[in-house]
């Protein structure tokens, strides 16, 4: 077979690690294969799951020269499921308990910090209810920078009788250990543009470094392209945002 | 939105899934993102067995309305089954 000249080659795959109480978890893996060093992007799938479009943000991390990896915060509950359906089932199962989440993402730095040519420098993204997480995870463990897209239930309560096993953690802000990059639709109702704002004050306050931006004409999800709720002119600009935002603290 | 609404109801009965027909124990009804249905965010129906696993599932991803015209229309049809038939009905599904 004829050699094929790359520049900027990747390598991505599915892999095991070790998650919370070190239970080997499922996570998909993108990588550049140059000289390095590599920090690394840890990313936090929403709750549809372990899926398709989470993937590629993945790969998407390691074409622009970080290490990433996506841990499935459903392997548990739907060992080699179809996406979908672990995604289902974790939610009948009442979702991922805070806890075992934190343990995860832990496992995920420790892998990462352990590879060779890593600079050691890690940090967390999250959607949905993974931007949710990703606050969570940067207020529980030391990374060096964090990026929450739209997640709800930072502030606010879930609706009553809900029995999914998450509340608000405002109250961990003070813990905050980097500086968090928000972004927001301004059309979004989880969260409101009011709770964003109460979780700004709070930062501020606290006087933690943060950065949040809100899109005009933007509700939830506008990074998905899979999906109606797409507003290119947001998603656009929040890319910038996030590589302006990693470049300056990884 | 990732609205975790999520109500779980027990269920006595039959579905057919990707792996043919499976008795069903358990069912889920969320406002979520759906995974097909070309919407942000659908009424979304699981119908689940758990002792059979994650695979075994029947989903469903309404358009809002149509759900609720969906609802309205089984409890119309309940409502006009027999008292006698409601009966059976309790009868059959307490005994399997």
């Amino acid at each position: 077979m004829t050699p094929i000249h790359m520049k900027d080659p990747l390598v991505a795959g599915t892999i095991e690690i070790k998650g919370s109480g070190g239970d080997s978890i499922e996570a998909y893996y993108a990588s550049p294969t140059g000289d390095g060093p590599y920090s690394s992007v840890i990313v936090i799938h929403h709750m549809p799951g372990f899926d398709d479009a989470t993937k590629e943000i993945t790969r998407n991390f390691a074409y622009h020269g970080y290490r990433s990896i996506c841990p499935n915060l459903y392997s548990r509950e739907a060992p080699g499921a179809a996406p979908d359906d672990a995604a289902a089932t974790a939610r009948a199962m009442g979702g991922v308990p805070d806890e075992r989440f934190i343990g995860d993402v832990s496992g995920a730095v420790d892998f990462l910090r352990s590879l060779d040519d890593s600079t050691k420098k890690v940090a967390v993204i999250g959607y949905c209810s993974g931007g949710r997480q990703s606050f969570l995870a940067a207020c529980s463990l030391p990374l060096d920078a964090a990026i929450d897209c739209y997640g709800a239930y930072v502030v606010a309560s879930p609706p009553e009788g809900a029995p999914l096993k998450v509340g608000p953690i405002l109250d961990k802000a003070k813990d905050l250990s980097c500086p968090l990059l928000g972004l927001f639709g301004e059309e979004d109702k989880f969260p409101t543009p009011e709770e964003v704002a109460e979780l700004d004050r709070t930062l501020k306050d606290l006087g933690k470094e943060h950065e949040f931006h809100s899109y005009p004409g933007a509700g939830h999800a506008f990074f998905a392209p899979n999906r109606p709720s797409y507003r290119v002119e947001a998603a656009n600009d929040g890319w910038q945002k996030i590589w302006a935002f990693l470049s300056k603290n990884l | 939105m990732c609205t975790y609404l999520t109500e779980k109801v027990s269920v006595v009965g039959s579905g057919k899934g990707a792996n043919g027909w499976f008795k069903v124990t358990d069912s889920s009804v969320y406002f979520d993102h759906p995974v097909h249905a070309p919407f942000g965010h659908s009424l979304n129906l699981d119908f689940l067995n758990p002792e059979l696993g994650p695979s075994y599932r029947l989903a469903l991803e309404l358009n809002p309305a149509t759900a609720r015209a969906l609802a309205h229309a089984i409890l119309d049809v309940l409502d006009k089954i027999p008292a006698a038939e409601q009966d059976l009905t309790q009868s059959i599904t307490s005994d399997s």
